[in-house]
């Protein structure tokens, strides 16, 4: 094949691909603005006939989406605040700092990656349920507080920080968490923002955990609340897909903006093998 | 004063949280497995008998169980092949000296992968609608008979795959697209003087060059996919005829519909180890392969 007709084909089955992966959020977005039953009809129609707001009216004042969608944010929010001066801290003492037991502490702790989230769970409600956690924002947030694979992320990049500037602190009679705020939180900013949109990204998709521990409707999250939506309206079509949009254009736009730092998130966390 | 600013003071939450909510719940759940631990006992602390293996012995004498668990490995032996493959055509295009506007298509390639599971199934199971969805109108434009997606039990568990290839593969393109960047392109250089082919280039030099990334991929997309959850849960409720029943839905309804939850987490744990001898059983093939 020549240069001319490799560089159409590539290009074309880019296109072509990239069009149909999107393809699924564009319609969400436009079947949300189509009058209700629109959808319901063949040939499906790509553009509403005559775009309205009363889907999202109705998602809004009948099915208290606002409140959801709080939720969602203010558990995200504290989750990812809180979650990043554990995994921070921590993170900086296993790669910085001596203690007796650090590196085999560190291992133990990469062992445990391999137990799934789900053989923790039933305990996990009953310790909720026993602290009077269920159905509040902090039974959703403490699991996930600290996690195995932030302070990973947070170790990685801290190895590169030179000792001798923390030495040279410590000579000046710096103390140590002096050094941590001032000296080395400033230089893990990278790290920070990575860690920051990765917590903030899982939290507002998780589904499972806030689905077994919120079970009240007014604690819910978005996702466990148009769940739930989606089995009462199974035919609403329309109101769905502004459901859906209200869920996932949040989280795509953070993403849009700092995508730089998720994906290289992504490449430092997968390197762990 | 000294305490304070001791390095265990630094990893001293972290490993309090980990501790409490992760170490001690694994702990208590495989107590928990030996007893049988149900709304009785909820109410009740003194109703817990201790019962040994017999909610294993149960789960493995339960037909659902062995459905779900065919399900799922369903689910995982056509899911993860077809992920990976389409994670590697979008590297490989990406990757590709003659793409244009590259950022612009890994953007696109990987949005599904950062959206709401939740809300994006909700898309799907519109799409794949039997009467009205966009999926069949495609098929009948095709001269194609219309399929009842989700409705038919031969045809809900692809359904659900190709949601979760379509969800899934860019999380892995992005993996897939660093090994290939660092693949020294000399040694293509030398391969085109030789006269290789590109199908040639790709077979002695690409792939052998991805093996580690592909088998760490695998390892971690296996580990995913064994815990398939939310998209039956929000496209198919586990039907028709349980056919998108998967192990950890299984997990779930005992739990929390029936409260069974002594035999709830003798599941989770038989999913556990079903996981750990698949992931290693990967490993080991990929190291086998590696010294032949």
């Amino acid at each position: 094949m020549n240069h001319r007709g490799a560089s159409v084909a590539i290009n074309g089955t880019l296109a072509v691909t990239a069009l149909i992966v999107i393809f699924p959020l564009l319609w969400m977005i436009s079947v949300s603005f189509m009058h209700p039953g629109e959808a319901s009809t063949f040939p499906p129609p790509l553009l509403p006939a005559h775009a309205t707001w009363d889907n999202y009216h109705e998602l809004f004042e009948r099915a208290g989406m606002g409140r959801y969608l709080l939720n969602s944010f203010l558990i995200a929010t504290l989750l990812t605040l809180l979650s990043l001066a554990f995994n921070l801290s921590a993170g900086y003492a296993f790669a910085k700092l001596q203690f007796r037991g650090r590196d085999r502490l560190f291992q133990t702790l990469l062992g445990a990656l391999v137990i799934p989230a789900q053989v923790a769970m039933i305990p996990l409600f009953l310790m909720m349920k026993w602290l009077h956690l269920v159905n509040t924002y902090g039974g959703v947030i403490l699991p996930t507080l600290a996690t195995v694979f932030g302070i990973f992320l947070v170790r990685q990049y801290a190895r590169s920080i030179p000792d001798d500037l923390l030495e040279a602190a410590r000579l000046d009679g710096a103390g140590e968490w002096y050094i941590f705020v001032r000296i080395v939180v400033p230089l893990l900013k990278p790290i920070v923002v990575t860690l920051a949109i990765f917590t903030f990204l899982a939290s507002w998709n998780d589904f499972m955990w806030p689905l077994i521990v919120l079970s009240d409707q007014q604690w819910q999250t978005a996702p466990v609340a148009i769940a739930g939506l989606s089995r009462e309206h199974v035919q609403d079509n329309e109101l769905m897909m502004a459901g859906s949009v209200v869920t996932v254009l949040p989280v795509l736009i953070l993403f849009l903006i700092l995508q730089r730092h998720y994906i290289q998130g992504l490449l430092l966390g997968s390197v762990k093998g | 004063m000294k305490l304070l600013g001791s390095p265990w003071m630094f990893v001293a939450p972290a490993l309090v949280v980990i501790g409490v909510f992760f170490l001690l719940p694994v702990i208590a759940a495989l107590a928990l497995s030996f007893t049988d631990f149900d709304l009785y006992a909820l109410a009740n602390i003194k109703n817990l008998r201790l019962i040994a293996f017999d909610n294993y012995i149960e789960v493995l004498r339960t037909p659902l169980f062995w459905k779900s668990l065919i399900n799922t490995l369903y689910f995982v032996v056509v899911g993860v092949p077809l992920s990976i493959a389409a994670s590697l055509g979008a590297a490989l295009l990406l990757n590709s000296p003659l793409a244009k506007l590259k950022g612009i298509f890994r953007t696109a390639l990987f949005a599904p992968v950062v959206t709401t599971i939740v809300a994006v199934a909700l898309i799907w199971r519109y799409m794949f609608n039997t009467r009205y969805g966009l999926i069949n109108y495609a098929l009948v434009h095709l001269g194609l008979s219309p399929i009842d997606w989700l409705g038919d039990p031969h045809w809900s568990m692809p359904a659900i795959i190709f949601f979760a290839v379509w969800k899934n593969f860019g999380y892995n393109m992005i993996i897939l697209l660093a090994g290939l960047q660092a693949i020294p392109q000399d040694l293509y250089e030398a391969a085109r003087i030789d006269g290789a082919s590109v199908w040639a280039q790709f077979r002695h030099i690409t792939l052998p060059s991805l093996r580690p990334v592909l088998l760490l991929v695998s390892i971690i997309t296996v580990a995913g996919y064994f815990q398939l959850f939310a998209e039956p849960y929000v496209m198919t409720r586990g039907d028709p005829l349980q056919s998108t029943y998967s192990v950890l839905y299984y997990m779930f309804e005992q739990g929390f519909t029936w409260w069974n939850l002594g035999r709830a987490t003798s599941i989770a744990f038989l999913l556990f180890a079903i996981t750990l001898a698949a992931t290693r059983a990967l490993l080991w093939l990929g190291r086998r392969g590696e010294r032949a």
